[in-house]
């Protein structure tokens, strides 16, 4: 029942593109069509568990073990650049079909705030482990939710025909502001549901 | 270019957020409330100092191939020395902050500067372009949180004000409003500059250090539009 929560509280409540503001970078550079939407959402899924399945371990029982909590910024932050990198060649030699559709979005993810702030987030919530997978995996199924979201609105936007000085981001940004506000009705619905 | 050139240019020229669009996450997140932005800023302008300068002392050190990790190291370190100076002096600050305050490793003002000032450029002259950059930064967050803040629950640094109070516009501090209010800033400066700041890009990924790969998708992107159109 807690997984479910977190899920849920992590996709529609706290979604971390549209209502917590991290990864905006990716979620207006790469939402303009459908399937690079998709192939980045999947992409910052796959780092997010991979992420959080290193970054929890190293700070339970290296960095909290020996007091260097302080460290965890520039850890964590070194740990998931050289894992992106990490998985970037393995895929490239073992796994090559794969490599071909996530390939490219791996790297823009290194310094993507929804990673660094999702294993931050799993450690200053007190997860346990399997709660800090859940809610990693939550988050990631948030981010790839708002990222086909907005790449439908978006193809909305490209025929549209605002004033001049709106054309390009400021009227992306006012779309964004429109589809955040439809996820804005999802507040309470978890401690609703499950009576956190 | 002047020493005051070189600063001011920070400030309205190429404004990293308003026009150059970079660090858009702590834009959008932390100016529910003027304080917390102006904190925020004035954090962020630190690092970005203290980078500049520790990257432009370094860039004949550091080897090319391996810029961005020792880049990213060293932000990181700064970034923990300003995150522990203020849990311990203003702690207030460091609780309403939060998580976005160890994010300040990867807003792109910092590394974007790294890479396109601090690499080529002496000491002396990095440290003004940090400072006016995040004077500049600063700037853009204030503008941000006072229409929120002043528009949206009434009040100026936590002071009500009288009138507005009972007349505020609650959506503008809540999430949407973030984003309602930084189109209309960006367009507003559009609208100000004559379309100049339109022109230099659509999305300012440019600055961002994976703009490599990320430019190479929005440039197919815009190849293929281009194919389209022709055909």
């Amino acid at each position: 029942m807690k997984f479910l929560m977190i899920i849920m509280t992590s996709v529609l409540v706290n979604n971390y593109v549209l209502s917590r503001f991290l990864g905006i970078c990716p979620f207006l550079g790469v939402s303009k069509k459908l399937n690079q939407a998709t192939g980045m959402g999947i992409a910052v899924t796959f780092v997010m568990l991979l992420a959080t399945s290193v970054t929890w371990p190293i700070q339970t029982y290296l960095l909290d073990r020996f007091n260097l909590g302080y460290l965890q910024t520039i850890v964590f932050i070194l740990v998931i650049a050289a894992l992106v990198q990490f998985v970037e060649i393995v895929l490239k030699k073992y796994l090559p079909a794969l490599h071909a559709s996530l390939g490219i979005y791996l790297p823009l993810i290194t310094t993507n705030c929804a990673v660094l702030g999702v294993t931050i987030n799993n450690i200053r919530d007190g997860y346990t482990f399997a709660e800090s997978m859940v809610s990693s995996l939550g988050c990631g199924i948030g981010f790839l939710f708002a990222m086909v979201l907005f790449s439908g609105v978006r193809s909305r936007l490209e025929d549209a025909e605002p004033p001049r000085a709106f054309e390009g981001l400021p009227i992306t940004l006012i779309a964004a502001a429109i589809t955040s506000l439809s996820l804005f009705g999802f507040s309470g619905v978890a401690t609703g549901l499950f009576g956190g | 270019m002047t020493k005051i050139q070189n600063f001011l240019k920070g400030l309205v020229k190429e404004n990293p957020v308003l026009v150059l669009i970079l660090g858009t996450c702590p834009t959008l997140a932390t100016t529910t409330s003027i304080l917390n932005a102006l904190g925020m800023g004035v954090a962020a302008t630190i690092v970005l100092l203290c980078s500049n300068m520790a990257i432009s002392a370094l860039r004949n050190v550091i080897p090319d191939k391996v810029r961005i990790p020792c880049y990213i190291v060293l932000i990181a370190g700064f970034v923990t020395a300003v995150e522990l100076l203020l849990h311990a002096f203003v702690p207030s600050l460091y609780d309403s902050l939060g998580i976005y305050l160890a994010l300040i490793v990867v807003n792109c003002i910092i590394l974007g500067r790294a890479e396109m000032y601090a690499s080529k450029h002496g000491v002396i002259d990095s440290a003004i372009d940090g400072l006016g950059m995040g004077c500049g930064f600063i700037l853009a967050l204030f503008a941000m949180s006072f229409v929120r803040e002043v528009f949206g629950a009434g009040s100026f640094c936590g002071i009500e004000i009288p009138f507005l109070s009972r007349y505020c516009i609650p959506i503008l501090a809540k999430t949407p409003g973030g984003f309602l209010v930084f189109g209309c800033l960006i367009a507003l400066v559009n609208a100000i500059s004559k379309g100049k700041a339109i022109k230099k890009k659509e999305f300012g990924c440019a600055g961002c250090p994976s703009a490599a790969t990320c430019g190479k998708l929005s440039c197919a992107d815009d190849a293929q539009v281009k194919e389209e159109a022709a055909k």
